[in-house]
């Protein structure tokens, strides 16, 4: 339990998608106008991560990883899928945005019609695949770590798109230098917002 | 086709030629179109692996840019988007390949952002802004112009992060060791992820106060 909530305070914190690693940067500056779509954006990517990285764990787990494949039958063990993870990972996310859009679509028209715009542009959102490859990468153990791992990256991300949303609102007012006006300033700011964000490395808990 | 009469068209003509070199100023990937910002920025620490990434990207770009390019009369506008993945993803784990097999060191530093070139939106953004439209000789020149214009900010970003960060380059020492006698220190900051948007936020501001045009009126 105290590993999961490490997990989980990390992936928010320390090892935050945007302020250490810059991934989904794209969406980042593109949808973070205002506060209340870059909160919706925010909230989907949440949703996805939550599923996808279990999803891409278990595959990882049974399918691509060296010796996976020795539950099948004791003549595969040393088979090693690794080199497919990439394709095997973007297929598994386009999927299941493609799935989770149908069935929100069914079952919540409402959330379906506050989401609908984003969601189809998660699957190239690269803080989920970033996500799916991290977990490969630092071999999370459980099935409860993967999930701990993908909604702690996923509010990480809302956390720092809602923020810098409500800065850009406010800097409208401000009187920044014309050459940095729009792209430069949400850059400068971001990085910023990551210096303060490194206060929290090192933290052990 | 309307594509048959302008195939006279010679091989380096003014009008290609601008398709490889209007990436690298007017129309920057990163700077201008905000594309494939996510991938960029934790590379460049230090200029090797910022200069394998570019070369990793523009390779994928102009191949994927010619492949879309010769199959867009084939694929149905719907699916376009996991055949362009798909394209994608093959070509990203060839270039893994090669990297872990001939520079293991430098792919084991690039770590996730090899795979995250299949998500960097500046592939897909050039395959379905160019490459489904246009016949592949000048598929594959635009795509090689936006990868080096990626590549180049990838690499001027690493250059002034590792010159003052670290004091070398490739790995080289630059800064004499004289000048670390006289009580120079190379500037631990530089060396952390936010500076990398610090630094691209400058080059972005130089660029535009040289290019007016360019200015953000919103």
């Amino acid at each position: 339990m105290q590993d999961l909530f490490s997990i989980f305070v990390r992936s928010i914190f320390i090892d935050n998608m945007i302020f250490a690693y810059f991934l989904g940067m794209c969406s980042y500056l593109a949808v973070s106008k205002t506060v209340k779509t870059s909160m919706g954006l925010g909230l989907a990517v949440i949703f996805v991560l939550f599923i996808t990285v279990p999803v891409n764990f278990l595959i990882n787990k049974y399918f691509l990883a060296k010796g996976a494949l020795s539950w099948l039958s004791s003549g595969l063990a040393d088979v090693d899928l690794s080199f497919l993870s990439f394709i095997m990972f973007i297929a598994v996310i386009a999927a299941i945005v493609q799935l989770v859009e149908m069935i929100i679509e069914k079952f919540s028209p409402a959330l379906y019609s506050a989401l609908g715009i984003f969601l189809p542009l998660i699957a190239v959102n690269c803080a989920i695949l970033g996500a799916s490859l991290f977990m490969q990468e630092r071999e999370l153990q459980t099935i409860g770590e993967s999930v701990a791992f993908g909604l702690g990256s996923g509010i990480g991300w809302l956390l720092a798109i809602v923020a810098i949303a409500a800065i850009r609102e406010k800097i409208r007012y401000s009187n920044v230098p014309a050459p940095l006006r729009g792209l430069g300033i949400t850059f400068i700011i971001t990085g910023l917002m990551g210096i303060a964000f490194m206060s929290f490395f090192g933290i052990t808990i | 086709m309307s594509e048959a009469g302008k195939a006279r068209e010679p091989l380096f003509s003014a009008k290609n030629m601008k398709l490889l070199s209007n990436p690298l100023s007017k129309e920057n990937p990163i700077t201008i179109q905000v594309l494939g910002i996510c991938s960029a920025l934790a590379v460049t620490v230090q200029v090797k692996p910022a200069l394998v990434l570019a070369i990793a990207v523009v390779a994928v770009i102009a191949i994927a840019n010619v492949i879309a390019s010769l199959l867009r009369k084939m694929i149905a506008p719907r699916i376009r988007i996991i055949v362009q993945l798909v394209i994608i993803a093959t070509l990203v784990i060839i270039v893994d390949q090669v990297l872990k097999a001939f520079v293991y060191d430098v792919s084991k530093q690039l770590s996730v952002f090899v795979g995250l070139i299949i998500t960097n939106c500046i592939v897909m953004g050039r395959l379905e802004a160019f490459g489904m439209a246009n016949p592949p000789w000048k598929s594959f020149l635009d795509g090689v112009g936006n990868g080096v214009g990626y590549g180049v900010i990838l690499v001027i970003v690493a250059f002034f992060r590792e010159l003052f960060g670290s004091g070398t380059l490739m790995g080289y020492q630059i800064i004499p060791d004289s000048v670390y006698d006289f009580g120079y220190e190379n500037n631990g900051l530089m060396i952390l992820p936010p500076m990398a948007l610090i630094v691209v936020g400058v080059i972005i501001w130089v660029q535009r106060h040289r290019d007016k045009e360019l200015i953000d009126k919103s």
